[in-house]
């Protein structure tokens, strides 16, 4: 017990001396989870759009996958991404393996079913009179699909902030795919492995502490945009 | 587009944008240069040359004398010799000597280059309910095995996890794979010698990584675990630098990799290992010929 309030005062710490180590973890796991979010949610919006608004045959088994993709564990996806980006794979000419690239691409792996499953509900979940209305109105298609997105913003907001969260807070890819390097591919989750496979507890929540309150900082901008 | 109008909801969502692009640019215009004008050499080595600071603190040196830059991963000797036969690095630095001349017959490795070492211990909590203190390595296990003492294994294919399994193998008794006093962690030797200290048990560790732990602790008197069996031949484990056959791995940087091996065995380098201590004890001996 008594690492935690170690770990409290360390995080204070590391937090206000601007340690170098510490910040650039940080920078790290901004930088590749920004990126893979975005990454996720242009590739997993309009396919979530699709797949919520229109009515097909292989509906529901789509979506039955889709689900099963949620369950992926991270470090399979890193393992599956190694594969492919390793210099033996077929994409290691691209020389991802060990970079941050590379986990942005596999984190976007893991974060596009979050986003495709949670626009899809949330685009089922639209008044079902709003297509309808907007046809009788005269909207042309580009119309309809701007404005039903507009109409389920809060839910892809949701998609977005649990992608974000999904990415940041992994370890298995990060570490697979990265080989946590000092000072090149060191996120704080791998960080906080380490120190902690170290056993120095007290910097693993530390590191932990700082980590929160980056997704704090996060959620707290995000929450101006929710409903009041 | 009428009916959205620029709002707040919208001004955000370009903020975020230009804030996402504006961090990803340092990424790219970083990583294209490294590779164009900077020479840069990817390195597979061991939980313990890395969890003990050395690499840390010997690799500076190593880019300011020869204008390299080193990166390393690390992970247990199983998984480095397997980057290695990839190509996914471009030179190994680990220690189970048997394995790696193996590896060098069947083509994956080319030069191998003795550059230090220390020696393994078994360490266990200080009351030794086994009986174990200044006993031979053969003695040693076989009083753990007939006592059912708990032994934590690396259990992943590392060097220090060929030694051990070597070790019991020399006992003459099946290794305790499924026994319920035998337990593998699967992690680095940290993590294992913490283990260890969990459950009170024995381990094997090299003495290098067990004066980093005591350090951790606060000095040796207020480390749980202690140093019962050392000093059989059998024990030296001894660290080596391997570089990739081109043969294999025609992409893999050999002549930067050989000049890594030369730095590695040479004047300078050799002191600064012999320099590095933790609680006034070296943590490595060089050996370099």
């Amino acid at each position: 017990m008594d690492f935690i309030l170690a770990g409290l005062i360390q995080a204070m710490e590391l937090l206000v001396t601007g340690d170098d180590a510490t910040w650039s973890a940080v920078m790290a796991t901004i930088k590749v989870s920004t990126c893979s979010m975005l990454m996720s949610m242009a590739a997993g919006l309009p396919l979530g759009f699709l797949l919520g608004y229109f009515d097909f045959p292989g509906k529901r088994p789509l979506r039955t996958v889709l689900d099963t993709l949620l369950a992926l564990p991270t470090v399979f996806i890193g393992l599956l991404v190694y594969a492919f980006i390793s210099s033996r794979g077929p994409l290691g000419d691209f020389n991802l393996l060990f970079t941050l690239g590379g986990i942005a691409a596999g984190q976007t792996i893991l974060a596009f079913p979050v986003v495709t499953a949670l626009t899809a509900a949330a685009v089922e979940g639209m008044d079902s009179q709003l297509k309808l209305t907007l046809i009788s109105l005269g909207a042309n298609r580009r119309n309809i699909i701007t404005t039903c997105l507009w109409e389920v913003r809060y839910g892809i907001l949701a998609a977005a902030v649990a992608a974000y969260g999904r990415v940041m807070t992994e370890v298995g890819i990060s570490m697979m795919v990265g080989g946590n390097i000092k000072w090149h591919t060191r996120t704080i989750t791998t960080a906080i492995a380490l120190e902690t496979g170290k056993g120095m507890f007290a910097n693993g929540i530390a590191l932990g502490l700082v980590l929160i309150a980056i997704a704090f900082a996060v959620n707290i901008s995000l929450s101006f945009l929710r409903k009041q | 587009m009428k009916l959205i109008r620029l709002s707040k909801f919208s001004a955000t969502i370009m903020a975020a944008l230009v804030m996402a692009i504006v961090t990803m640019i340092p990424l790219s215009s970083a990583t294209a240069q490294e590779k164009d004008l900077e020479k840069k050499l990817m390195m597979a080595t061991t939980t313990s040359t890395d969890n003990t600071g050395l690499l840390d603190y010997l690799m500076p040196q190593f880019e300011k004398d020869t204008n390299i830059k080193i990166e390393w991963t690390s992970t247990g000797t199983g998984k480095a010799l397997e980057l290695g036969k990839r190509c996914d690095v471009d030179v190994l630095l680990v220690h189970a000597p048997d394995a790696e001349k193996l590896y060098i017959n069947e083509g994956y490795g080319k030069d191998r280059r003795e550059v230090m070492y220390n020696d393994f211990v078994i360490i266990g909590p200080a009351a030794d309910p086994a009986g174990t203190k200044g006993k031979s390595v053969k003695q040693a296990l076989e009083l753990i095995r007939e006592a059912k003492s708990f032994f934590v294994s690396r259990g992943d294919d590392s060097g220090t996890d060929k030694m051990e399994k070597a070790l019991w193998n020399e006992t003459g008794k099946p290794l305790p794979e499924k026994e319920s006093w035998y337990l593998q962690a699967g992690q680095g030797m940290l993590a294992t010698i913490n283990a260890t200290e969990e459950r009170m048990g024995y381990t094997m560790t090299d003495r290098g990584t067990f004066i980093k732990y005591m350090a951790q602790k606060g000095g040796a008197d207020q480390a749980p675990l202690k140093v019962l069996v050392e000093g059989d031949n059998i024990l030296l484990n001894q660290y080596s630098v391997l570089t990739l056959d081109p043969k294999n791995c025609p992409n893999a940087k050999y002549d930067l990799a050989l000049t890594f091996s030369d730095w590695m065995a040479g004047e300078k380098a050799q002191t600064l290992i012999r320099d590095f201590r933790l609680l006034g004890e070296p943590l490595f001996t060089p050996n370099a010929k």
